[in-house]
């Protein structure tokens, strides 16, 4: 790892997209998350990092209520996207999903063609005016994804058919499609060979000009290389949240010290 | 010894070997468990496999072999004159057995002494009476010839018993003993035994797969016994059933299509019935309910499955087909004159069939990976968008294998059709008439008293062969179904 270029690292600041407040989690009787108050910027990476189990990805779901679709999940305190409280009873968590797009650890393409693949989120949310609008929002989004040259001429062939890393990179372009305003990326390489990681990487940093991409991620190398702003998880509280290349070269808990130095984790 | 004893004395030896084998290669080793190739165990099963497995072939081979042997030779000593006054070899074979059997028991009682059994003969003991006495009722009195025979018979198949019992103890002391020579500690017993086991197997499965074949032939042989008395083209398109029994006489219509269009009609709509119930059950149990209600809900409706088929018929006799009348009977519509209808038989069983589809369906949707639900929902689609747009496509390849499963059910079925369809085969287009199918059919054929070797009732075993042609189709073409789109999700 270059600490000197991390250092470098130029740093502006951009208005913040996702408030996050006095943030409680349980499962069950299990207090999974504890006091988080985070705010994440528009139009920059920012990276979850922390031991197995911290909470970091059970944070990533709260910000587009997937944790919903669990029974016994509760979540308490406040978190708004522009200002607006997405746990407010008039929100629909469905509409909200379509705004904060999600990416998950395991490519997880369903089971059609590359087209329907990501065509499936503009047909549900009627975003295409007509078949011409919805190839082309279609091929945007595979650009965006930075697959569209390895698919373009078998659009209508499985996406399960593809590598790992094309999978991957078909998953993203299936979330850009709904044109979210927030990206949820949770652990997304860490099924992919260090080739298509490289991919996914540059792609990321590609996508930070128009998202708020927050990713989770168990690499701290990964954090370094894709992120302008990192906050460490500890045991479900939030240990410490700062630029990146001040968390990675003089962080100020004992606790992110010894993290990323790999005492503990 | 009889031949259960045999048996309990073949697998003593097993078990005494099992020890012996055991406690050798546990010697050669120095008592040391460690030193030995295999676990102990093994070396034991290994002695009890030898004892067991060749004096047990031995056993079902003569078993098998002896009474052809002891047939054969019994009929060369029959005078060929005693067959001419009988009616056929058959017969006089029959009474020498009867006879044989007599003997025997007449010994076992104590009546005669086995000496005496041998050496009797017509003149001086009335055969019929004294075997009347000990309980083996004969129809007319002895001859000489089938006296003699008998005696051999008898002679013969003691030999052979004797023999064979004998042959067989020795077989299994000697394979118990050749294993238990083995027994030592670079001996592979485990591999051996391993072996073993996976014979066993293979021959579960040819089992199966034999038994198959055999239903096959038997159908095959008296469906082409039954083509040799009727046109196959009467058969296969004639469009009137009407048999006649020999008592009767008269010329049969054998003509498959009002029962093949019977079976077609009642099947479509059990389906109709079932599949969207059954479908929509497993869905709403798979993806909407919660743990509580499921664990509930999914053995009520596997209850179901579980009723017999003759009480579907009862509930379709006795409960359907009068509402149905009153619905569409003569006082409101007048579509059905009576109970037994098409549809009554087809509402039955779609009922019947609604937790085969149900329970296969929600186990195949239960299979599909939660990261496609997730993938779904990060998206922004609903619960039914994910289930319409998503699950469904992926499980469909199983969803369809549930309902060609439920539909070879459909055609199947019997009793829900004789009691709730009728026995009237018609070619009909109104679901509101009795019809009836080809399995209903092969019931009432066989059970009539028709001569065996009629048409009317080798007819059965052509509309069997029909069915199982169906049957096999069906389940290839889901087999088809299922393989070619499984690789889908993974």
């Amino acid at each position: 790892m270059n600490d000197m270029r991390i250092v470098e690292r130029d740093v502006k600041t951009n208005e913040v997209k996702i408030a996050a407040k006095d943030v409680q989690v349980y499962y069950g009787t299990n207090h999974a998350i504890k006091d988080v108050s985070v705010d994440i910027e528009d139009k920059t990476v920012t990276a979850f990092i922390g031991p197995s189990g911290c909470g970091k990805s059970t944070f990533l779901r709260c910000i587009n209520r997937m944790n919903d679709t669990i029974d016994v999940c509760r979540v308490e305190g406040d978190i708004r996207i522009d200002g607006d409280d997405i746990y407010d009873a008039k929100v629909d968590p469905v509409q909200l999903r379509a705004k904060v797009g999600m990416v998950f650890q395991k490519p997880n393409p369903f089971p059609k063609s590359i087209y329907d693949n990501v065509a499936y989120g503009p047909r549900i949310h009627g975003l295409a005016k007509n078949k011409a609008d919805l190839d082309d929002i279609v091929e945007q989004s595979l650009r965006r994804g930075a697959i569209w040259n390895e698919v373009k001429d078998r659009l209508h062939a499985p996406g399960t058919g593809l590598s790992g890393g094309q999978q991957q990179r078909l998953c993203i372009a299936r979330a850009v499609a709904t044109e979210p305003e927030v990206l949820l990326m949770d652990e997304p390489c860490s099924a992919l060979d260090p080739i298509a990681t490289a991919q996914v990487e540059e792609l990321i940093d590609e996508l930070r000009k128009n998202y708020s991409v927050v990713i989770v991620t168990h690499s701290m190398q990964q954090a370094a290389r894709v992120s302008q702003k990192t906050a460490f998880f500890h045991l479900g509280n939030l240990v410490e949240f700062g630029e990146t290349g001040q968390i990675f070269t003089n962080p100020v808990d004992p606790r992110t010290e010894s993290y990323i130095t790999g005492r503990i984790g | 010894m009889p031949l259960s004893w045999l048996i309990l004395v073949i697998l003593a030896i097993a078990a005494i070997g099992y020890v012996l084998g055991r406690s050798r290669a546990l010697q050669s080793a120095n008592g040391d468990a460690r030193d030995l190739h295999s676990l102990p165990s093994y070396y034991g099963a290994y002695v009890g496999m030898w004892a067991v497995v060749p004096a047990s072939a031995i056993l079902i081979i003569w078993l098998l072999a002896q009474p052809y042997f002891v047939n054969g030779q019994v009929l060369g000593t029959l005078p060929d004159s005693i067959v001419a006054e009988g009616s056929s070899v058959g017969l006089v074979m029959s009474d020498v057995r009867r006879v044989a059997e007599g003997l025997e028991t007449a010994i076992a009682q104590g009546a005669v002494s086995r000496a005496e059994a041998d050496t009797m003969d017509v003149g001086t003991t009335d055969i019929r009476e004294m075997l009347g006495d000990v309980g083996v009722a004969l129809g007319s009195a002895v001859s000489a010839e089938v006296l003699t025979a008998a005696q051999l018979y008898r002679g013969l198949n003691a030999t052979g018993s004797l023999v064979m019992t004998v042959l067989v103890l020795l077989i299994a002391l000697g394979g118990a003993a050749f294993a238990w020579s083995r027994s030592n500690a670079q001996f592979r017993a485990r591999n051996v035994v391993e072996r073993g086991v996976l014979a066993l197997l293979i021959g579960a499965a040819s089992i199966a797969i034999l038994t198959t074949i055999g239903i096959v032939f038997a159908l095959l042989f008296n469906t082409i016994e039954f083509f040799r008395l009727y046109p196959a083209s009467d058969f296969f398109f004639g469009t009137s059933w009407a048999p006649s029994f020999s008592g009767r006489g008269g010329a049969s219509d054998l003509g498959v299509l009002p029962l093949l269009w019977g079976t077609f009609y009642i099947s479509l709509i059990a389906l109709l019935v079932a599949v969207p119930v059954g479908l929509f059950s497993a869905i709403y149990l798979s993806e909407y309910a919660s743990p509580r209600v499921r664990s509930i809900a999914k053995p009520l409706i596997e209850i179901l499955a579980g009723i017999p088929t003759i009480v579907y018929g009862l509930f379709a006799l006795l409960t359907v087909g009068p509402i149905l009348v009153s619905l569409f009977g003569k006082e409101t519509v007048g579509w059905m004159s009576g109970g037994t209808a098409v549809m009554t038989a087809g509402l039955v069983m779609g009922i019947m069939l609604i937790p085969f589809v149900s329970s296969l369906s929600d186990d195949i949707i239960n299979a599909v990976p939660q990261a496609m639900r997730d993938g779904s929902y990060g998206l922004g689609a609903t619960q039914s968008e994910t289930i319409r747009q998503v699950i469904l496509p992926a499980a469909l390849p199983g969803i369809v294998g549930a309902i060609l499963l439920a539909a070879s059910r459909a055609i199947g079925e019997t009793m829900i059709v004789v009691l709730g369809a009728g026995a009237a085969a018609r070619l009909s287009l109104n679901p509101f008439e009795a019809m009836t199918t080809i399995t209903a059919k092969i019931v009432s054929q066989l059970t009539g008293d028709a001569d065996f070797a009629s048409p009317e009732a080798l007819v059965a075993f052509a509309l069997g062969m029909t069915l199982f042609v169906l049957t096999l189709g069906l389940n290839i073409f889901a087999l088809y179904i299922v393989r070619k789109y499984r690789e889908q999700y993974d």
